[in-house]
């Protein structure tokens, strides 16, 4: 039977990794910049995060493991390894000028290669004596959910029974909102999102919110990635197991609206829409679960064509997106 | 590379005239650096030396006739997918939908195969499945195209959505015609009666070849010599003037993505008919994306185009090779394509830019 | 006010931009201390490079730019506001989707306190007499309040001395009455005020003396109280030029072109062009003289079929007397009524032709429909003609595939005429044909335009130098504001005849 109580941590579960995807992406594009690249970002969030914690866990003889450093280096590696996606991204598209399309897609590309690449070879690479990459013990430390939550019944179920960075995403969500809304620093990404020749005139240093824009939306976007290989899938690694939920992400981030505090109820949302046909009737007709998985992109769709119908100029794509921008040579 | 002001330690000045020769000079020292990184990170992986790291992707791609055919075939279904995208990206239009589109062509050609087998004519089945996929192709690539020219909507998204849709939609008929029920699976479609499989010419891999040439050559001639071809690139280049020569430019959108759709929708019937006779929703494997990019670095032309597609697959072949022989994950090709692509990807930048430093610095970014 | 006080002190302030003449050379000017000064000029007279110099967007190749008695460097805009110095340019620079108080704060440092910002902002439009509404976003905002909030944006940021750049250019009559109140108002509060404008009526108005440039150099300055609008006018025109440009006398001219009670309005609601009539004649070119955006584009983009046209009717007549009504037409739909208009617009390598492509490639941007095949362009036409156009009118280029955006400006324009009298037009459109161009290709043009004229068609020739418009031209219609303020022989009329027409209402 249908349980709502039940129903709705898992739709939390699924729906974390976007909201950190999409809330990432929503900082890249307020500057303009549309990172096709963040489906790839979090892949190499991910294998980063596991590299870390595989490192750290051979390292140390098993029960010995420090609480600590078996959250922070994974942590830590995986911020690395998005911020230095980020930063390519800046590279190519606001130093070289080059199409972001283009340069997204390239970034996809390597990152979930190598994301599987390492996923796949890294036992090899590293000469270590297990079978698989299993990582439960760090794994643990991720998914560790708070004190309350199996004493609360139905309120501990629904509200506190996650690891900590599903709190930290909907946090960082909440901030990033906050900060866009309510902060110079946010009024003068949106400006240079929105117009960055004005921007521009007005003082603003265009390339330099760019890159701290992207890279910082990378690093979020990559946390998504942890949160999904260390606490959902409890630290075991499987090749393109994360799947698209990259371009999930992307689609989030029009269906908020660009908005971040609205993307924890969407991603929320999305998340028991990938995964309703677990739940929906469909008797032997297991085909409709393809279609039900179809929902979130249509709505999406519809969204985007909504928006772009209404011309309601505040719920539009940033209007440079997609663009870059240089002074002109004169 | 964040630039710190004051007194920058380099000047960028638009090149006055980037002549073809130095052009491909930088691209091809462009590739050959790229080329040399990706040795390295092989060697790193691998232990294995430069040399034979080299010798064993050129052996992954060509090394026997069998291989040959297929890398060539491979090129040939991306070559396709690349000149379909072309003609919206010479527009300035973003179909990144090329995912979607093949795989619209391809699940329309694998419905005519299951559903009218023993039913028609093998030929009339095969006609019956140009046209659909065609169409379906069309359809798909038209529906942005029309949000686009009523609302102006964005098109890289809008693309972009409408390929999970078509994933979805194959997921759904991979079930009603899975076979063995429960499988999850079509499997190989019509394997006795070979009702819709397109016909061998000479061998096996040579159909979608022969197809890619004369797609080749019927793009270039398009978008070369024909009013269409040259409204195109009047759209991409400038819409005011466009419009002031009485170009009608929503019509140019729309036409050229139902082009461009049913190119695409072209390449799916080839995977499904011609190739593999099933389809999965991953039969297109990110060829679309790869196109985006295909087209883009052979800066929209079709001839270059020959030479990026072989290229990515080359490498990608290669790339396989070495994972197999040693023990590897097959994404290693993924990565060494990721390296190319941003080298070349960034090389543009210095094709049409000339980048002087100031005498007391020299680092330089490649 | 101590009025004699100098607050900035410009000297010798040269400019140059690559590739064409001198944009500024060596001016001095001083501007006091609580006054309102005019900076008036024709257009490309300097006036604005000058003023941008001030504001940090350019910086001067040589001179001295002084401030309450200090030589200063100015190199950005953000260096220009530290000395108190702000400019609202003629394109404002606002984020549209943003409210007032946001674009007025945007690039300023510290926490963002929009309630304190509110308040300040309202205070300093109490204190002069400015209505705005803190929360409404730019793009619901009409043209007068976006330059209300540019203004306040600079006085915000505690600017002293206000550079305007032609702000009664989008302003209507009441408009401007209040902006000057406002100017009024900032004066007396000590504040000195630069007004960059051609309209002297204004300058009479609101200034206090009046500054003038011609041709990047500073001419004179008096005060207004002193000096009438024919000794203004004289200064900024300058002494008649003669050009001795060819004008051969028309031959059986004929009505071609007929525009009755043409009226346009831009997106928002301006109105561009108000109840515009007049003919133009076959084997005639009928000037149109006017300060820049006063319609005259608007004019010739609704005759070519490009403008969204409110009312009026455009005719094109025939020569056996048939008629043909162009409005509402497409530029396809009138070339297959087999009406030939050829159209030289202001925008050459953004509208005229496309930069990328190469010369022969352009020329088929008029012709690419024609041709045997329905499928197939022709391209051995279009070819020919690239030849002949290069060849006849001497463009030089390396040769024929070169893109156009690499040809040097004459040379582009050259190619751009060539193109379309290549068409025998029975009409032919042309904005600002020679602007920019040197000597040499001016003339090259003037006889291009004769030539057409001479085969009998109706050119209706835009041009901002009124010495060409007055030995060109057979008729010039002068346009102020969207009106016609009148129509004189080109024969008999002299410039400043026509200055004074351009800046007077006329009630025509």
């Amino acid at each position: 039977m249908f349980s709502l109580v039940a129903f709705i941590p898992r739709a939390v579960q699924q729906g974390i990794p976007l909201l950190f995807g999409s809330t990432g992406e929503t900082i890249t594009e307020k500057s303009g910049n549309l990172n096709l690249g963040i489906p790839g970002v979090m892949y190499v969030g991910a294998i980063c995060g596991v590299i870390g914690a595989f490192f750290y866990e051979q390292s140390v003889p098993s029960g010995d493991l420090n609480g600590f450093l078996a959250v922070f280096i994974p942590l830590l590696c995986s911020l690395a390894g998005s911020f230095l996606m980020g930063l390519l991204y800046c590279y190519l598209t606001v130093s070289l000028r080059s199409n972001q399309n283009v340069t997204g897609l390239a970034m996809t590309t390597f990152g979930i290669g190598f994301g599987n690449f390492f996923g796949g070879s890294l036992i090899k690479l590293a000469g270590a004596d297990v079978p698989s990459i299993s990582l439960s013990q760090t794994s643990a430390y991720f998914s560790k959910t708070l004190p309350m939550a199996s004493t609360t019944g139905w309120f501990g179920k629904i509200f506190l029974s996650y690891g900590f960075l599903a709190y930290v995403a909907i946090i960082i969500s909440l901030i990033a909102a906050f900060v866009l809304k309510k902060t110079r620093t946010g009024l003068h990404l949106r400006a240079v999102g929105e117009d960055p020749a004005t921007a521009d005139a007005a003082g603003i240093n265009v390339t330099k919110y760019k890159y701290i824009a992207t890279c910082l939306g990378c690093m979020i976007a990559g946390l998504g990635g942890l949160y999904y290989v260390m606490d959902y899938a409890c630290g075991v690694w499987s090749n393109d197991a994360f799947g698209d939920r990259g371009w999930l992400a992307i689609a989030l981030v029009i269906f908020t609206i660009w908005k971040t505090d609205v993307g924890i109820f969407s991603s929320i949302l999305f998340g028991g829409l990938y995964i309703l046909y677990l739940y929906l009737p469909s008797g032997t007709h297991t085909e409709y679960k393809e279609l039900y998985k179809m929902i979130p992109y249509v709505v999406t769709l519809v969204v985007l064509v909504i928006t772009s119908m209404h011309n309601k100029r505040e719920n539009q794509p940033p209007h440079s997106l997609g663009t870059n921008y240089f002074r002109e040579e004169r | 590379m964040p630039m710190k002001n004051k007194e920058p330690r380099f000047y960028i000045s638009k090149r006055a005239d980037a002549d073809r020769r130095t052009a491909w000079t930088i691209r091809i020292i462009a590739i050959v650096i790229s080329l040399i990184v990706c040795g390295i990170v092989t060697m790193i992986c691998t232990g294995d030396n430069p040399i034979s790291i080299f010798a064993t992707i050129f052996k992954g791609a060509f090394g026997t006739q069998r291989k040959a055919w297929i890398t060539l075939q491979y090129v040939a279904v991306l070559l396709i997918i690349s000149l379909a995208l072309t003609p919206a990206f010479k527009m300035q239009f973003w179909n990144v939908g090329g995912e979607g589109q093949v795989l619209m062509g391809g699940l329309s050609a694998a419905a005519c195969m299951i559903t009218l087998e023993n039913k028609l004519p093998n030929a009339v089945v095969i006609l019956l499945m140009i046209v659909t996929s065609l169409l379906a192709g069309a359809i798909w690539g038209v529906i942005p195209a029309i949000f686009k020219a009523l609302w102006n909507t964005n098109e890289t998204l809008s693309t972009l959505m409408m390929n999970y849709i078509a994933t979805q939609l194959v997921a759904f008929f991979t079930i009603v015609w899975e076979v063995p029920k429960g499988s999850g699976k079509i499997g190989i479609i019509n394997q006795n009666s070979n009702i819709g499989w397109l016909p061998n010419i000479g061998n096996k891999y040579l159909l979608s070849i022969l197809v890619a040439i004369i797609v080749t050559a019927g793009m270039y001639v398009y978008l070369k010599y024909t009013k269409q071809g040259y409204e195109i690139s009047v759209v991409g280049e400038s819409l005011n003037t466009a419009r002031y020569v009485g170009i009608m430019v929503e019509k140019v959108i729309v036409r050229t993505m139902i082009l461009s759709g049913a190119l695409c929708g072209l390449a799916g019937l080839l995977l499904v008919g011609g190739i593999n006779h099933t389809i999965t929703t991953t039969i297109t494997n990110g060829q679309g994306f790869t196109a985006v990019m295909v087209s883009w670095l052979a800066k929209f032309h079709p001839i270059g185009m020959i030479f990026t597609s072989l290229l990515i697959i080359f490498m990608d072949r290669g790339a396989s090779e070495i994972s197999t022989a040693f023990e590897l994950n097959q994404s290693f090709a993924d990565i060494l394509t990721g390296i190319i692509l941003f080298f070349i990807i960034g090389c543009e930048f210095f094709i049409r830019y000339e980048v002087r430093f100031r005498k007391d610095s020299g680092k330089e970014n490649a | 006010m101590n009025n004699n006080e100098i607050a900035v002190s410009l000297r010798n302030i040269t400019k140059t931009f690559v590739g064409t003449v001198l944009a500024n050379n060596n001016v001095n000017l001083d501007i006091k201390k609580g006054e309102i000064l005019s900076l008036l000029g024709e257009n490309g007279s300097g006036k604005t490079t000058l003023m941008n110099m001030l504001s940090g967007i350019y910086h001067p190749d040589a001179g001295q730019i002084i401030i309450n008695g200090k030589e200063v460097t100015i190199n950005s805009p953000r260096d220009a506001f530290a000395l108190g110095i702000g400019m609202v340019h003629q394109h404002f620079k606002l984020i549209d989707i943003f409210n007032a108080t946001e674009n007025i704060v945007l690039g300023l440092d510290g926490k963002l306190n929009l309630a304190d910002a509110e308040k300040k902002i309202k205070a300093i439009c109490d204190k002069y007499g400015f209505e705005i509404n803190t929360n409404k976003k730019i793009y619901d905002m009409s043209v007068s309040e976006k330059q209300t909030v540019e203004i306040v944006k600079v006085l915000f940021r505690g600017a002293e001395i206000l550079i305007l750049d032609e702000p009664t250019a989008v302003l209507t009559p009441q408009e401007t009455e209040h902006l000057f109140q406002v100017m009024r108002n900032m004066k007396e509060d000590g504040k000195s005020i630069v007004i960059i404008t051609h309209k002297l009526n204004e300058i009479q108005s609101i200034s206090d003396r009046v500054a003038v440039l011609r041709q990047g150099e500073f001419i004179g300055d008096m005060k207004t109280s002193d000096s009438t609008i024919k000794e203004m006018t004289d200064m900024m025109v300058g002494h008649a030029v003669s050009l001795n440009i060819d004008r051969p006398e028309p031959v059986d001219p004929q009505p071609r072109i007929k525009v009755e009670n043409l009226t346009v309005l831009d997106e928002e609601g301006v109105v561009k062009l108000d109840n515009v009539s007049f003919t133009a004649n076959r084997g005639e070119i009928l000037g149109i003289a006017g300060i820049s955006g006063c319609g005259q584009k608007e004019l010739l983009r609704a005759i070519a079929g490009l403008e969204i046209v409110k009312e009026g009717k455009i005719t094109y007549i025939h020569r056996d007397g048939r008629t043909e009504e162009l409005l509402g037409m497409s530029p396809r739909e009138i070339s297959e009524l087999g009406v030939k208009l050829s159209f030289v617009p202001e925008d050459r390598l953004g509208m005229g032709l496309v930069g990328n492509m190469n010369i022969a490639d352009n020329m088929m941007l008029r012709s690419y429909r024609k041709g045997s095949s329905r499928f197939f362009t022709d391209k051995k036409t279009p070819r020919d003609l690239a030849e002949k156009v290069v060849d006849q009118l001497q463009v030089a280029t390396p040769n024929l595939d070169t893109p156009v955006r690499q040809l040097s400006g004459g040379n582009v324009q050259k190619v751009l005429v060539g193109r379309e009298i290549a068409s025998e037009p029975r009409v032919l459109l042309t904005a600002y044909a020679v602007r920019g161009l040197d000597i040499n290709s001016s003339y090259q043009i003037y006889d291009l335009i004769n030539q057409q004229k001479a085969l009998g068609a109706a050119v209706i020739f835009v041009g901002e130098d009124l010495d060409v418009l007055v030995e060109l031209c057979d008729r010039i219609l002068v346009l102020c504001e969207g009106r016609v303020t009148g129509i004189v022989d080109g024969r008999t009329t002299d410039k400043y005849t026509l200055g004074s027409m351009m800046t007077q209402k006329g009630e025509a």
